[in-house]
């Protein structure tokens, strides 16, 4: 029985691994993506064009302002004489925010009256309005506190410290980069898979295996295992890229964290096996690969949060794999959870990995031609 | 048509045409300095084996290709300088006609009518025309993907022809279409060429048909071997062909015998007897066949082109190999009684019935043919065996086992070869060969002991680290045996193992069959090839999912003598069948 | 085409070909109907930037009026959910299970400094593992006490002033709906999609079925058969162009502020980009794998990734920002959000426009310099 597995695993990374092309696509984009994404997928903004539209010429204006150049997230990019110049800066994306001050800005405050600060965001972009908006407020916040102690203001009644636990600058490439080796994992693990039967039914060489003595499980297990091994290795090296390029912290246990991804792994495996079982063509097999890839990868909180999707969307979501992976992945790395506290999310992949095989293993023998 | 005034030129003039490709880190010339012509009016034959080059040598005339050297001149232009011109007035029909499965009849033939400029105006005259030529009138509301394959090359012919054309192409137009449909194909190419003038170039690896040829161009390997009348070739075998018959004595025997006898360039069964052609053209004695005086008798018959075609090839170097001796044979259980029994099998895709209750026994160490037309149920008949497909209804044992429920260990005892190559393609020789040493559970030592086997019997040891599916399509099929032979097994499936085989790999194939037959393995195989059908101890002829006649090859022909043909051949005597059910068929809908 | 009737009646006849074969391939539907109206519907409704109901942990050790009123006021608002818990430790658990975001922690001397005069502290922890998030929910948490600040030092009698008051504008989406941008970003993600995944793959079919050898020896030109795939395919990739901004408008309520017409112009730009795309990549692939491959890799992630439709391409280091100017999508998206939320803003417009017509014509170009009428 191990010899006919055997068998299969050699024969499946032959195939896999012998054609250069091939050999290409498993292991240059997923780098590439890596590379790219890391960089590019972040909610943190950085250099952001503002102008400013200053009508004061007092000091209070000018400190403010100084604030905000000394931020790296801002650049300024102009300045404001007229009322009439923001709405074109803005409509045309020249800049994403105006900061506009007023001409009695530095005379109520030093009267003990608010200053009145007007923050101009570019709205098209929601989500960087926003983060925009919290950063404004952070200077704005350090830059009153600041001035209470100078001028002696009365503090306020109650003060609020915030504390952040696991990412203290709330850096999201922390959040992000974590989330990549979930991704691109499920990604290599799907690719190796699902094409992997609906090739072998296209060129009819699978009509061949099942007249050899091999049981389906066997069939089974000798499809999945490259799958998994390509899936660790792959998985591994973007682990170690993570740390030692990204310098994303990692302080729990490696065991943990390979636990949930062997677990995953299987999971992707079996849905692969299950998309290239359904599928007659490799083109089929291609569209189901994606069809599944995409609502996989929206609805797993790699972007965006699963507390802010709909109850119903919610429910669907615990039918994902990467959801369960994407929670382990963060918090070994940046949390450093115990394997004792990730059972939860252990045993809802191992689920939908056995369950997926057994459906495959099926249909092998038993799908309609 | 109006190009009388240069009637007298040929169609069609390759001067030195050179085509070399690279590529996988080497290089093959495709063709080596072939000079050669194809006069107007006629049929001419390109006939070849794999990798002549016959394939080549037509993308170069349609302009798909350009050639390194040379120059092709295609009714009367330089193919080079004007390959539009060239398209407009030239037909071509490639070896897989890419007609759009997902359009109908009519669609196809309206695209087409489009791209050749055929005027709206003259539409319904061609296209009446041409329904007359291929009898597709009344499937032209029906998918191209739903036409039987001799249905698909018509198709692919008319709409090659919706414009009438000079001179046509026809890249193996009959490959893997069952005899009736190649009949057919063949009245509509003679009708274009007396009725209409054309001149039609056309390859083929079927030798019956370079006969039919009225001009023959011969390539091997890249080269021109020879360019003349079928039978010029012919000719020289003159007095070099022969009948032997040894009443005593297994035929398959006999061919092996006869085989290795030093006068004999040749041998191969037909019906009862072994065909025979000699080195020299002389007559030889029995006591030069290896044989005394009264076992054997010897009888001159005609020469054929196929002999020509196989001396010419041998000349060239061509070696065919001899297998090795048969060896112990194990028999797992009993050595007697039925192996296969199929009773009143059926089978049902939605409504249609792909097999309608057929009933056949397949007795220990048979070779038994399933013969008939594209679509008659062969294939599937041969998936419910192998357990690859469950049947709708009836009993089927294979070893005594049902091969969809059986353990595993049953499937060790067949062996397999599907109709298309089906091992790994990105796999080198030796890999495949491994892979289904492992996967059949043998030992290492075993497992090492039969590749080296494989390698040495089927001639594959100097490609052994060749991608298999780069090989030639005859290597392919080797391979193909090989691997279904790995672990011994005592039942043998072929379906369509020949198909599109030049005719001395398929000549090979079957000396090996014969020496399985003679270790007492039995072997079910699925053909169209009529000759091949001949090698078979028993023949079942299907059509639309039944059976319409079982016997040994001699008796079906028996059946089917007529007074003004009483010497059919297997073939003739198949057509007849089908065209009786046909009838049957008819008068049934009618009823 | 310049040879007259007999070009545009071979035209005609690819065109017709291709219509039947997505009529009756539902494949090709798939991509281009189904695949836009699954993508929209799980954007439109499934995600969300906007943290909603957010679960917060509230640890008041020692309950007063103060405490009430302030853990009233999280009751009362619509972006949060709090729980109580009675210790900071079973609250730090809760914290650590991923059940609440973030902990509010009164102090039991919470009280007692309040009325001294303060300032009395209130700790927020918040887990910053998704650091997005976070900063949304402390900006939440912030707004909310703030407010109740301001209300509770009045009732107190006293009078709370802060240096600086700021006035958020967010212009063209007050609300903050991230659907609203979310949508018109995706579309242009789906229109890369149709067009290059679809046409790339169906060029690549033609070669694998061998129907372009068959084509190829007819009269017909090269031009025709590119033109013959790029008319059907743009048709169909305009239905699904349509489709989507009929779904953004009446289904997930984006306002259209700008002219449909400008919208639809700017869309058929793209689309020739796109599909000049798809064909290059059949150049290169002559099989449906490696098509889908390539297409996958070199258009589809990059339009979600790098085009600016959910992270802001100013933001990205320079290198990353110069890819960005190679994906047609980057042009598209801004378009798009713009003529959406903003309105016709014409230099936008008209500078993306360029830039897509640039990046059509170069891709067309290539592939008219890459394909032969020959099979090598």
């Amino acid at each position: 029985m191990f010899r006919r597995i055997w068998a299969l695993v050699v024969k499946e990374f032959l195939a896999l691994l012998k054609d250069k092309t091939s050999r290409m696509t498993l292991i240059i984009p997923p780098l590439f993506q890596l590379l790219i994404f890391s960089y590019a997928a972040t909610f943190d903004l950085n250099q952001v064009n503002y102008a400013v539209f200053n009508q004061d010429p007092g000091i209070a204006s000018r400190e403010l302002l100084g604030y905000f150049k000394g931020s790296p997230a801002f650049k300024l990019a102009d300045t404001m004489e007229h009322q009439e110049q923001i709405a074109p800066a803005i409509n045309d994306q020249k800049v994403l925010m105006v900061l506009h001050i007023p001409q009695d800005f530095t005379r109520n405050m030093l009267e003990g009256r608010s200053g009145q600060l007007q923050v101009i965001i570019d709205g098209r972009n929601s989500n960087t309005a926003m983060v925009l908006f919290g950063y404004v407020n952070t200077i704005v916040t350090s830059f009153s506190t600041q001035w209470s102690q100078d001028h002696g203001w009365a503090s306020p009644p109650a003060e609020l410290k915030v504390r952040t636990w696991f990412n203290p600058n709330l850096e999201s490439r922390w959040f992000i980069v974590p989330g990549i080796v979930g991704l691109l994992t499920l990604v290599v693990a799907l690719v190796v898979t699902a094409l992997s039967v609906a090739r072998e039914r296209e060129a009819g060489t699978f009509d061949q295996l099942l007249v050899t003595p091999l049981h389906p499980a066997e069939i089974l297990i000798g499809k999945a295992l490259p799958g998994i091994i390509i899936g660790l290795a792959e998985g591994s090296l973007i682990v170690f890229l993570t740390v030692n390029m990204f310098g994303v912290p990692m302080l729990g246990g490696l065991g943990a964290l390979y636990l949930g991804m062997a677990l995953f792994i299987i999971s992707a495996v079996g849905l692969g096996l299950m998309i290239s079982s359904i599928a007659v063509t490799q083109q089929q097999a291609l569209l189901g690969a994606f069809l599944f890839l995409v609502p996989a990868v929206i609805l797993s909180g790699f972007a965006t949060p699963i507390a802010n999707m709909p109850a119903l969307v919610q429910k669907l979501t615990l039918l994902n794999p990467l959801r369960y992976f994407l929670v382990i992945v963060r918090t070994v790395f940046l949390e450093g959870a115990e394997m004792s506290l990730l059972l939860p999310l252990y045993w809802p992949m191992a689920v939908i990995g056995v369950v997926t095989m057994i459906i495959a293993g099926w249909l092998f023998r038993n799908r309609l031609y | 048509m109006a190009e009388t005034a240069n009637s007298q030129d040929p169609a069609l003039v390759l001067e030195g045409v050179r085509k070399r490709f690279s590529g996988g880190g080497r290089d093959v010339i495709a063709l080596d300095g072939v000079s050669a012509s194809v006069k107007r009016g006629m049929v001419t034959g390109l006939i070849g084996p794999d990798a002549a080059g016959k394939t080549t040598l037509m993308r170069l005339v349609a302009g798909l290709l350009l050639p390194d050297e040379g120059q092709i001149t295609a009714l009367g232009l330089d193919v080079r300088r004007s390959p539009l011109e060239v398209q407009s007035s030239l037909g071509y029909m490639p070896q897989r006609f890419g007609l759009y499965e997902d359009l109908t009849v009519q669609e196809n033939l309206d695209l087409y009518a489009d791209l050749q400029n055929l005027p709206p105006g003259d539409r319904a005259e061609r296209y009446e025309q041409l329904m007359k030529l291929t009898g597709l009138a009344p499937f032209t509301g029906r998918l191209a993907g739903a036409l039987s394959g001799g249905m698909k090359q018509k198709l692919g012919l008319a709409c090659s022809l919706v414009r009438p054309k000079d001179l046509l192409l026809l890249d193996e137009p009959t490959v893997g279409v069952d005899p009736l449909s190649r009949r057919e194909l063949w009245d509509i190419v003679y009708n274009l060429v007396e009725n209409h003038g054309v001149t039609v170039l056309l390859s083929t690896a079927y030798l019956d048909e370079a006969e039919s040829c009225q001009e023959v161009i011969l390539m091997h390997l890249g080269k021109l071997l020879d360019q003349g009348k079928p039978g010029k070739f012919t000719e020289t075998m003159a007095g070099r062909s022969f009948m032997v018959t040894a009443p005593g004595m297994n035929k398959r025997q006999l061919q092996r015998k006869l085989g290795e006898a030093p006068p004999v360039l040749d041998a191969l069964i037909l019906g009862e007897g072994v065909r025979v052609v000699t080195n020299e053209a002389q007559e030889p004695t029995p006591a030069d066949l290896g044989g005394q005086d009264d076992d054997l008798s010897i009888e001159a018959v005609p020469p054929r082109f196929e002999d020509s075609f196989v001396a010419m090839l041998r000349e060239q170097g061509q070696e065919v190999a001899t297998p090795s001796q048969p060896s112990e044979q194990q028999c797992a259980e009993s050595c007697d009684g039925p192996v296969i029994e199929v009773e009143n099998l059926k089978r049902r895709f939605g409504s249609f019935m792909a097999v309608d209750g057929i009933s056949f026994v397949v007795e220990h160490g048979e070779v038994l043919g399933l013969l008939g037309a594209n679509g008659a149920g062969k294939s599937t008949t041969f998936r419910m065996l192998c357990g690859l497909l469950p049947p709708s209804e009836g009993r089927l044992l294979v070893a005594g086992h049902n091969l969809r429920k059986a353990a595993a260990k049953a499937r060790q005892r067949i062996g397999y070869m599907a109709q298309r190559f089906s091992l790994y393609a990105n796999l080198s020789v030796k890999e495949n060969l491994r892979f289904f040493a492992r996967v059949y559970g043998l030992n290492i030592q075993r497992r090492k002991q039969r590749v080296q086997w494989a390698l040495e019997e089927f001639e594959l040891a100097e490609l052994a680290n060749a991608t298999s599916g780069e090989l030639p399509l005859g290597y392919k099929q080797r391979l193909a045996l090989a691997a279904a032979l790995m672990h011994e097994p005592e039942i043998l499936f072929l379906d369509e193992p020949t198909s599109g085989v030049d005719p001395l790999a398929r000549r090979e194939f079957w000396r090996r069959i014969n020496a399985l037959a003679e270790q007492k393995v039995t072997v079910l195989v699925t053909t169209h090839f009529m000759e091949e059908a001949e090698y078979c101890d028993r023949v079942v002829i299907m059509d639309r999912g039944k059976v319409l006649a079982e016997g040994t090859p001699e008796a079906i022909k028996k059946a089917h003598r007529t007074e003004e043909d009483p010497t059919p051949t297997l073939e003739d005597a198949f057509i007849a069948l089908i065209e009786q059910n046909k009838e049957i068929i008819q008068k049934e809908q009618a009823a | 085409m310049s040879r007259g009737l007999p070009g545009w009646r071979r035209l005609k006849g690819l065109i017709r070909k291709e219509s039947y074969q997505i009529i009756r391939d539902p494949s090709s539907i798939a991509i281009a109907f189904v695949l836009p109206a699954l993508l929209l519907f799980l954007f439109g409704y499934g995600v969300s930037l906007d943290a909603k109901n957010v679960p917060i942990a509230l640890v008041v050790e020692q309950p007063s009026p103060a405490t009430a009123s302030l853990t009233g006021d999280f009751q009362d608002s619509k972006w949060f959910e709090p729980k109580h818990f009675n210790d900071i430790h079973s609250a730090q658990e809760a914290l650590r299970h991923r059940e609440v975001m973030g902990i509010l922690w009164l102090r039991s001397n919470f009280t007692r400094e309040l009325f001294s005069g303060g300032p009395a502290p209130i700790g927020l922890f918040l887990n910053g593992v998704d650091g997005n998030t976070a900063r949304i929910v402390a900006g939440y948490v912030q707004g909310v006490w703030g407010k109740w600040l301001v209300r509770y030092a009045q009732s107190q009698g006293r009078e709370v002033t802060l240096p600086v008051d700021v006035q958020q504008r967010i212009w063209f989406n007050p609300e903050v709906r991230s659907t609203n941008f979310l949508v018109p970003g995706l579309i242009a993600v789906i229109m890369t999609l149709i067009g290059a995944l679809l046409t790339s793959m169906v060029v690549a079919r033609e070669w694998e079925r061998g129907t372009m050898e068959a084509l190829l020896v007819t009269p017909v030109r090269l031009r025709e058969i590119l033109l013959g795939k790029l008319i059907p395919y743009f048709v169909l990739g305009m239905g699904g162009q349509i489709l989507s901004v009929a779904m953004a408008v009446w289904l997930f309520e984006v306002p259209l502020r700008g002219s449909l017409w400008v919208l639809m112009g700017v869309s058929a730009l793209f689309l020739l980009a796109a599909l000049g795309m798809g064909l290059l990549i059949s150049t290169v692939a002559h099989n449906q794998f490696v098509a889908g491959q390539l297409a996958i890799f070199t258009t589809f992630l990059p339009a979600f990734i790098l085009s600016g439709f959910i992270f802001d391409i100013g933001s990205m280091p320079g290198w990353v920002q110069a890819i960005t100017h190679v994906i047609a999508a980057r042009y598209f998206v801004q378009v798009l959000q713009s003529v959406f939320l903003a309105g016709n803003v014409w230099p936008v417009i008209l500078m993306n426009s360029v830039a897509l017509v640039i990046m059509a014509m170069l891709f067309m170009g290539l592939v008219r310099l890459r394909s032969r009428k020959r099979l090598e």
